[in-house]
């Protein structure tokens, strides 16, 4: 067997990511921390080449490598580009916020890397066992991750429930795997596919299986009612991993469900279609009802995170391609709105001071009326008023319910977003209409700021212009979704 | 360049100037402020004039594409669209010219302003929005021009936001224009719903002749033609934006914007946009009498009562308000025969010489010092020779002297009229009739008062005493050793481009326009039911000859007279319109106060919506919606909130148990059923 057999090039930007990953493990040890920017920088260059390589080497049909455990096709092609580019978002983001706290280390970067490595073996897997690796990978490294800042109490805490709930989801998982695999007599999702289709698996273990899977995935996006780790990690978590759990990986999250239940259990859509709208009708409710009562705007922000995974599983229930490519443009417009609302409160924080309590944005208009702006289009764009990118992934998600006949979901959907706009204008009205509290300058570092201009005003072109966007999801979810 | 490059080339142009001058304007100065956004104007006006000479020598082809689609929703495409023919050619020509010649003068208009990049931005920002409406080939794009004329209009008309006048005026302008854009709204509303469901003006129009005899039930029992009631609720649109009565009592306020803009907007192009909607939709309104019926009804009113107004005005700047309110009254009478093209024909010429008799009268205003008022006037002819001449040619042109450009323009309008057989001609023609002795009576009285006779400006005092709300607060008027000036060239040149075509479009148009092939294929006519043009072609042998004709017609003689009695009661024996005055107190006092119109409106719309807001507003809003929906849901809403927020005990083991508790509902309601089947 020689080298070229193996056709590895489906998988070669994980590949160099892991290598270049664990060069930056090594180079680390001899980089004093005066000198982190080499590393930070390193960091940058990896996603960078990741994503050129991703590009390149991406073709509009399915390839296989690793026996068929590991796909490339193009929806893993735009989501894991998407995947870098947001990990770099948040890394240009966070430097000056980590380096405050004394948490700018190798420790930071080279955790990073291996959540976003697990996140592409998530999005890419083929075969039960790849997928839960992938899983595992980026759970491991998020839970020392929130626990990075050793010395603060809330955040053990946080990394702590999160690792005992996670484990306990985890393990749901791997049951509900294992039923299926009993029923099918295959991990390969393929194959799963076809035994299912083929009407040779045992519809009691299917369906017994299929309750426990569809539990886990409910955990890893955080949906009610397994949504409980949301808040606390969000809010114990230092900001900038807070935005780290919350961005990305809700993208892997996506696609993995995807994998799973259209690309395994495709035929069984009549079951999980069932699960997922009581799922979702519950994530829209609790989280928008809840976050009301929320002071603290990283906890308004984990509520209303849990409300939008609602909206999204609403277009993957539909079952239908666009459907699939509504809650995928859903992700994407999820997460950027994430990394710019996160993005204002790590620019307002600083050194001995975090900025999370709703008082803190109070009057922000008349301390720096341009990042007052970018949190009003990010509070718009999460509300769902047009023009801005949000309105378009609540209005496709709507419409795919909509198109399958569920007219109660969709009004049940509108009247919660609807309840949703008292919490996100009620930031608005802090920043508008109150007086100012703290007066501190606000120092951010030229390339951060940048950045954070430029997605803000992402949200408004992509809410003017959704349809390039649109149109490359559906592409994506035709081509790669063979049943569709 | 391909096409599709070209016409973005010229809509984006004046978009850019706009935004570079409305957004940069601080940083790069007045200067560069008004060079690029001229610029831009300068591009668009270049290529239109190359696209209109594609279309007049023949070789170039009706352009109808979509540019970009915005969304589709419910099988219905929402897209930029352009559809440009001969029509739009011609349009894109006016609006371009215009605007180019009104950014020039502005430069001197506008000197003083502090506001200098802000009112070249909307300029632009307007030339932008005007062409995305002429150059539209849907209900979308046109709908969304139309209201950004508008918006440009009212931020405009109150642009020195500073005078409680001009923010009245402005808000009154918005209010009018909201009740006839409701009509066209619904009326958009209802060829969506039944014309084929697209909003492509040629689906529409192709979808039309099989609607003919469709009815629609509105109020349910009584069965109105569809066509019909579409067309009005279009025309309800057309008449609030070009301010036909009764919505147009928006007009002559809005002349409390700088003169630029009442010339641009207000007179040349945007007011016109009804009528060039109504001529884009020729298809529909020839299917329907009872529509073009009420156009002419309405057309022939506006004509008429409005010219009157115009005669005892004292501002002068609302003297040409009035004609323009009556000249769009005549265009209207025209699109009511089915006379489009003479119509359309009428908009351009009266584009080149209204938006001169403005620019003219800021000139004046200028020189005056921005003092408005006609009595404190007289004998500037030899103060601004250059204003003077250009005014006198324009006025020429609009009271239709023979070879004018007016006269082709609105001679044929009053032929058209006569020639036609709908039940409410007798009564336009009538109007078209006395209209011409109106308008050549308060036109030449105008120019009398300003630059013939006494030089009244002496003994004039500032006092502000007669004329109300038409003051302005840096109004200050020539001191008493002060002499009226001539403006400078960036003033009186483009009043000098602006006589050119005023004098001269109508002998060279008229013949390709109205009897050619310009139009051939653009404006529909149902030759059968309404022959007017045909008829008229007829008569029609050759410009020149028209000309000579018209020394043997009514409406030359009616126009000479007027100018004569202008004469007589303004040079020669002034007592008398004093005297006039006082025997013809009522009517006088009628005319003066607009018809009580702006009363009546208060009085019944402004007060009745305030007396139902109250009702509303205290019964709906206070007790209902506030009281019972609002906050009886966000009480609700708060009290689950509290509930679910202590479900979050911090806890791990209840987190726990709730998953778990979770996994066992979803497994009791899916494998229950199984177990017991």
């Amino acid at each position: 067997m020689n080298w070229a057999d193996l056709h590895l090039m489906p998988a070669l930007p994980e590949i160099f990511l892991l290598s270049a990953l664990s060069v930056i493990l090594v180079l680390d040890l001899f980089v004093s921390d005066a000198r982190r920017g080499i590393t930070y920088l390193l960091t940058l260059l990896t996603l960078a080449v990741c994503a050129g390589i991703q590009i390149a080497t991406s073709v509009p049909y399915v390839t296989t490598t690793f026996s068929g455990m590991f796909v490339d096709d193009p929806l893993a092609d735009i989501v894991k580009v998407g995947m870098y580019g947001f990990t770099a978002i948040v890394l240009v983001f966070t430097r000056q916020y980590m380096a405050d706290r004394g948490l700018f280390k190798g420790e930071y970067f080279t955790l990073s890397l291996f959540a976003l490595l697990g996140m592409n073996v998530m999005v890419s897997a083929s075969h039960f066992l790849t997928l839960y690796i992938g899983l595992e990978l980026l759970s491991l490294a998020l839970y020392a991750l929130i626990a990075l800042n050793r010395d603060s109490t809330s955040s053990t805490e946080a990394a702590m429930k999160f690792f005992v709930l996670g484990a306990l989801s985890s393990g749901l998982l791997l049951y509900g795997m294992s039923m299926v695999y009993g029923a099918t007599g295959s991990l390969d999702i393929v194959q799963i596919g076809k035994a299912i289709q083929g009407g040779s698996g045992n519809t009691v273990l299917l369906v017994f299986g299929l309750v426990f899977i569809v539990a886990g995935l409910s955990f890893k996006l955080g949906a009610v009612p397994f949504h409980m780790w949301v808040p606390d990690v969000y809010q114990g978590s230092p900001t900038a991993i807070t935005l780290m759990v919350g961005a990305a990986p809700k993208l892997a999250a996506l696609v993995f469900m995807i994998r799973i239940l259209v690309q395994g259990m495709g035929p069984m859509v009549g079951d999980w279609q069932g699960m997922l709208v009581i799922v979702a009708v519950l994530s829209m409710a609790i989280g928008n009802i809840t976050a009301i009562a929320q002071t603290n705007i990283k906890r308004m922000l984990a509520y209303s995170t849990i409300s939008h995974m609602g909206y999204m599983l609403l277009g993957l229930l539909a079952g239908t391609a666009q459907g699939y490519s509504a809650a995928l443009f859903y992700a994407f417009s999820y997460v950027l709105m994430t990394v710019v609302g996160f993005g204002i409160l790590l620019a307002l924080s600083r050194a001995g001071f975090e900025c999370e309590r709703l008082e803190d944005l109070k009057g922000l208009n008349g301390r720096n009326s341009w990042y007052a702006l970018l949190m009003l289009l990010t509070m718009f764009s999460m509300t769902g008023i047009p023009p801005l990118v949000g309105f378009y992934a609540k209005l496709v998600v709507i419409q795919a319910v909509v198109d399958i006949g569920m007219f109660w979901l969709a009004v049940f959907a509108v009247l919660m977003s609807l309840i949703g706009a008292f919490y996100y204008l009620r930031v608005v009205k802090h920043m508008y209409f109150d007086e100012v509290q703290d007066t501190a300058p606000i120092v951010v570092r030229g390339d951060a700021k940048l950045v954070l201009s430029l997605s803000g005003l992402a949200l408004l072109v992509l809410g003017v212009l959704p349809q390039g966007l649109l149109e490359l999801c559906l592409e994506a979810m035709r081509t790669s979704l063979a049943a569709l | 360049m391909d096409m599709k490059s070209l016409y973005l080339l010229i809509a984006l142009a004046p978009l850019a100037g706009s935004i570079i001058a409305g957004l940069f304007g601080w940083a790069i100065g007045r200067r560069a402020a008004h060079v690029v956004t001229i610029l831009g104007v300068a591009v668009s006006a270049v290529l239109s004039f190359r696209v209109l000479y594609g279309f007049m020598s023949g070789q170039a082809e009706v352009f109808n594409e979509p540019v970009y689609t915005w969304l589709t929703v419910g099988g219905i495409d929402y897209s930029v669209g352009f559809l440009v023919d001969s029509l739009t050619a011609m349009m894109l020509v006016v609006v371009t010219s215009v605007s180019l010649m009104v950014h020039i003068y502005t430069i001197g208009y506008m000197h003083e302003d502090p506001g200098y990049q802000r009112f070249f931005s909307y300029i632009s920002l307007f030339t932008f929005s005007m062409l995305m409406l002429v150059m539209s080939n849907n209900f979308i794009q046109l709908f969304f021009g139309w209201e950004a004329v508008g918006l440009v209009s009212y931020l405009l008309i109150g642009f020195w936001f500073k005078r409680p006048t001009a923010i009245y005026a402005n808000l009154k302008a918005f209010l009018v224009n909201r009740v006839g854009d409701f009509g066209f709204l619904l009326g958009i509303g209802l060829v969506m719903a039944y014309f084929g469901g697209s909003l492509d003006y040629q689906a529409v129009f192709a979808a039309a002749p099989a609607l003919a005899g469709k009815t629609i039930q509105i109020i349910p029992g009584v069965d109105w033609s569809l066509i019909t009631v579409t067309c009005l609720l279009l025309f309800v649109g057309a008449m609030g934006k070009s301010a036909q009565f009764p919505l147009h009592v928006w007009l002559p306020d809005s002349m409390e914007g700088p003169t630029p803009i009442s010339a641009l907007i207000h007179a040349a192009t945007m007011v016109t946009a009804g009528i060039f909607m109504v001529a884009r939709m020729s298809p529909l309104y020839e299917m329907s009498d009872v529509a073009l019926n009420f156009i002419l009804v309405i057309g022939s009113i506006t004509a008429l009562f409005m010219g009157f107004l115009g005669i005892v005005q004292t501002d002068i700047k609302r003297v040409v308000a009035y004609s323009t309110l009556s000249q769009l009254g005549y265009m209207t009478v025209a699109l009511g025969v089915s006379a489009y093209s003479v119509a359309v024909f009428h908009l351009m010429t009266h584009a080149f010489f209204k938006a001169l008799l403005f620019l003219g009268a800021g000139s004046v205003i200028m020189g005056m010092h921005h003092d408005q008022d006609m009595r404190n006037m007289g004998g500037l002819r030899k103060y601004m020779p250059i204003t003077w001449l250009t005014s006198l040619l324009g006025s020429l042109a609009l009271i239709g002297t023979p070879f004018f450009s007016g006269f082709y323009s609105k001679d044929s309008i009053i032929e058209a009229v006569q020639a036609s057989h709908l039940p409410a001609s007798g009564f336009a023609s009538f109007a078209v009739i006395v209209g011409v002795f109106v308008t050549a009576f308060y036109s030449f009285r105008m120019y009398f008062l300003v630059f013939h006779g006494k030089e009244r400006w002496m003994e004039a005092k500032h006092g502000h005493d007669a004329h109300g709300h038409d003051d302005h607060d840096h109004h200050h008027g020539l001191g008493p050793n002060d002499k009226p000036h001539e403006s400078p060239w960036v003033v009186t040149l483009p009043l000098i481009l602006l006589a050119i075509p005023s004098v001269v479009i109508g002998y060279l148009a008229i013949e390709p326009m109205l009897y050619g092939d310009f139009f051939k294929n653009v404006i529909f006519v149902n030759h059968e039911a309404h022959p007017v043009m045909e008829e008229l072609a007829h008569e029609f042998h050759s410009a020149a000859g028209m000309g000579m004709h018209a020394f043997t017609t009514a409406p030359f003689w009616l126009a000479l007279a007027g100018v004569v009695v202008a004469w007589f009661f303004y040079m020669k024996a002034p007592h008398i319109p004093a005297k006039i005055k006082q025997t013809f107190a009522p009517v006088n006092r009628l005319l003066e106060n607009k018809y009580y119109l702006d009363e009546i409106y208060y009085a019944v719309f402004a007060k009745g919506s305030r007396a139902l807001g109250t009702f509303f507003w205290k019964i709906g809003d206070m007790l209902l919606i506030d009281g019972l929906f609002v906050n009886g849901s966000a009480k609700l809403v708060g009290a689950f909130s509290r509930v679910t927020r202590k479900l979050q005990t911090g806890f791990i083991y209840s987190y726990a148990t709730t998953m778990i508790i979770g996994v066992l509902a979803l497994v009791t309601i899916w494998f229950a059923p199984l177990i017991i089947r």
